[in-house]
């Protein structure tokens, strides 16, 4: 085991997966960073600090600085992908999934089912999401209900770096289109990553602990938060049954089933606002399929129905925290 | 030199240096941590702003971009309640909820900065398109960097302009730059991005944007052509960014001696002091006293904005809609 952070397992593994497959490609806005300056190529080596290095080792033609043109970033990893090549692109924030849309939504999600079933898209989408730095309305979303909600991607946020190495190197291996979400707020995260091959299979959750009173599901950075909420509530006795769901489509719902069967009682953390959202998807499931094991309705712990905003108390307002996941859970266990 | 009386030149001046007074506070203030998320310092391109805007009436709208606390004061927004809203505070221009990248006052025709490159321009052919509806002779103007030139958004928004004649106004600020990429690297065209424009059937002026009188002259003429209903018309203008892409970019991209020497060639401010001063329009003394009051209104825009209150965190949900039901 390695420790290290998940800037460094997401840039070890494109290295180790390119170094395997000549077919990966990676292209983004600055992934390279210095061409066409006195610098030179890779005086910066991506922003985020996850593509250092790999223009100077697989060149120029697998590693692609572009220029500002979302559309046409996420489109030439569609048409490499029909083409036989295994692209990454990388959105510098998840937010510009907004300019590129069509070709996620219309083009590489329904490739395969258009074309009935003779195509392969093998494209990875990486893109960086999440508030709290105070990045505001255009830089902070969290879009990863409206991808999960599109039939032909797939949807997949890593929150811990050995969760990283495992589900991109699964994305790499995979045929489908992959959305792979990175938190702005995780890179910096430690944590043990297995050496050499190593997969997650997809839909599978991570169960963080189990204490059996009561169900937090989350995925990404609100992980994290709920671990704190379910720490302090360890301390008052209450035991939490964490799910962090590492991909949300496919989702794995047995996992979210078998735990409310056993608790009775559900809270849904999503750092997003509650319309249509991941929370109000996963009370749905509960509802609809667990529906008699419930003690107390599902709550949801979400942003409000409002864009993020800048200042740094509003965008405190607007976000789920610690502290209201751990409220939220003590008052569905004060259901009666 | 030019036509323009003593209070112009003098406005011009006040405005460019308030313009940089204010970058280079920010750029001291942002070190002390009080003022977090994304902020693009426009020094350097300040005659751009005020060679352009100086020309606009309060009706003529202008879009921005994430780079716009000049255009802002260019175009009028009142500096203080700039700096509240780079603060984050209850009584910025947009209540704190913006940012820097997100200031506008449609008061005085500011439309908005935009955080999304490319996002802008087809909002200025929607300003000049009612524009045309209202005969006033009003236009409607995207500025745009070398990186937003890029943008299939930006191509559509010229060739919606000229197929309808809209009065929209393409400016393209070519700091050669975006963010870590060079214009030579990203601009496919050989740098040159008013030929983009001329292809796609517009009138195109090129300019010297680190010079206020070059950039004026030029833009006087286009304005002309533009309000005289000739169609939409494009202007590119050279010029140099004094900081990083953002506050904190370690600008490794750059040569040796970049800064210095384009500080030293390029400065828009120096230069204008230079030409009016050499040609006896205005007095060294009165530029000093403009330098005064604009560093006294700096400082209290930054003590206010410092002491202000914070919004209200349960205000967070209002304003997403004019009304919801
Ligand atoms: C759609 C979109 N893509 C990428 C970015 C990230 N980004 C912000 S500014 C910038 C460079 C813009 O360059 P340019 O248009 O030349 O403007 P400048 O920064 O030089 O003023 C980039 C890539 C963004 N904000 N929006
Ligand atoms: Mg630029």
């Amino acid at each position: 085991m390695a420790v290290m952070n998940i800037r460094e397992a997401i840039l070890s593994t494109l290295h180790a997966e390119m170094e395997r497959d000549s077919d990966i490609m990676l292209l983004g806005e600055d992934v390279v960073g210095g061409n066409g300056t006195a610098g030179g190529p890779e005086a910066i080596g991506g922003i985020w600090g996850t593509s250092a290095g790999l223009w100077a080792k697989f060149g120029p033609d697998r590693v692609i600085d572009t220029p500002i043109s979302e559309s046409a970033i996420v489109g030439a990893a569609a048409g490499a992908a029909l083409a036989g090549k295994r692209p990454v692109a990388e959105l510098m924030f998840a937010d510009f999934v907004g300019v590129s849309l069509d070709q996620l939504w219309n083009q590489m999600a329904k490739f395969r089912y258009m074309f009935g079933g003779k195509t392969r898209c093998p494209a990875v989408v990486r893109m960086v999401y999440g508030a709290g730095m105070q990045t505001a309305a255009q830089h902070s979303q969290s879009v990863y209900a409206l991808l999960t909600a599109m039939p032909g991607l797939k949807v997949v946020l890593p929150t811990t770096p050995a969760d990283a190495k495992g589900l991109l190197t699964e994305a790499l291996r995979g045929d489908d289109p992959v959305m792979f979400f990175e938190h702005k707020a995780l890179y910096g995260v430690k944590g043990e990553v297995p050496e050499g091959e190593y997969r997650i299979p997809f839909g599978q959750a991570r169960m963080v602990r189990e204490g059996g009173d009561v169900t937090v599901v989350a995925c990404g950075r609100m992980v994290n938060f709920a671990e704190k909420a379910a720490d302090k509530l360890a301390a008052d006795g209450i035991g939490v049954d964490l799910i962090d769901l590492r991909t949300t489509s496919p989702m794995d719902e047995d996992a979210v089933l078998d735990s409310v069967e056993q608790t009775g009682r559900l809270v849904v953390v999503d750092e997003s606002p509650p319309r249509c959202s991941l929370a109000a998807d996963i009370a749905a499931l509960v509802a609809a399929r667990a529906f008699t094991s419930l003690k107390a309705p599902p709550a949801l712990v979400t942003g409000p129905h409002a864009p993020i905003p800048f200042s740094r108390v509003l965008e405190r307002a607007w976000l789920p925290s610690p502290q209201t996941v751990e409220d939220a859970v003590r008052r569905t266990l004060a259901f009666r | 030199m030019l036509q323009l009386g003593h209070d112009q030149l003098l406005g011009a001046y006040r405005r460019m240096a308030t313009i940089r007074a204010f970058e280079e506070r920010l750029h001291e203030e942002i070190k002390t941590g009080e003022i977090a998320g994304f902020t693009h310092l426009y020094a350097g391109q300040e005659a751009v702003a005020v060679g352009i805007c100086d020309q606009l009436t309060i009706e003529d709208k202008i879009v921005s971009t994430h780079r716009g606390h000049g255009h802002c004061i260019a175009k009028g927004c009142d500096v203080k309640g700039m700096m509240l809203e780079i603060y984050g505070r209850a009584g910025g221009l947009c209540k704190g909820r913006g940012g820097s990248m997100h200031i506008a006052d449609l008061d005085v025709g500011m439309l908005g900065a935009n955080g999304i490159v490319g996002g802008g321009a087809p909002q200025a052919v929607g300003a000049a398109l009612a524009a045309k509806v209202d005969g006033k002779g009003r236009v409607g103007v995207a500025f745009s960097g070398d990186g937003a030139c890029n943008q299939g958004t930006t191509f559509e928004a010229m060739n919606l302009a000229v197929v309808t004649r809209a009065p929209a106004i393409f400016v393209f600020e070519n700091n050669h730059y975006s963010e870590h990429t060079g214009d030579a690297y990203a601009v496919g065209t050989a740098r040159d991005i008013a030929s983009r424009a001329e292809a796609f059937g517009m009138k195109v002026w090129r300019a010297n944007g680190c010079d206020f009188f070059d950039t004026y002259e030029a833009f006087r003429d286009l304005l002309e052509h533009v309000r005289g209903g000739g169609g939409p018309a494009a202007i590119e203008l050279d010029t140099e960014r004094f900081y990083g892409h953002f506050e904190g970019d370690p600008q490794r991209y750059r040569g040796p001696g970049e800064i210095d020497r384009i500080r030293a060639e390029r400065d828009c401010l120096k230069g204008f002091r230079a030409r009016v001063t050499g040609a006896g329009l205005l007095a060294g003394a009165e530029l000093d006293a403009v330098d005064a009051e604009v560093a006294a209104l700096i400082d209290a825009a930054v003590a206010e904005a410092r002491a202000a209150a914070d919004p209200d965190p349960a205000t967070v949900a209002d304003d997403v809609y004019a009304e919801y039901h």
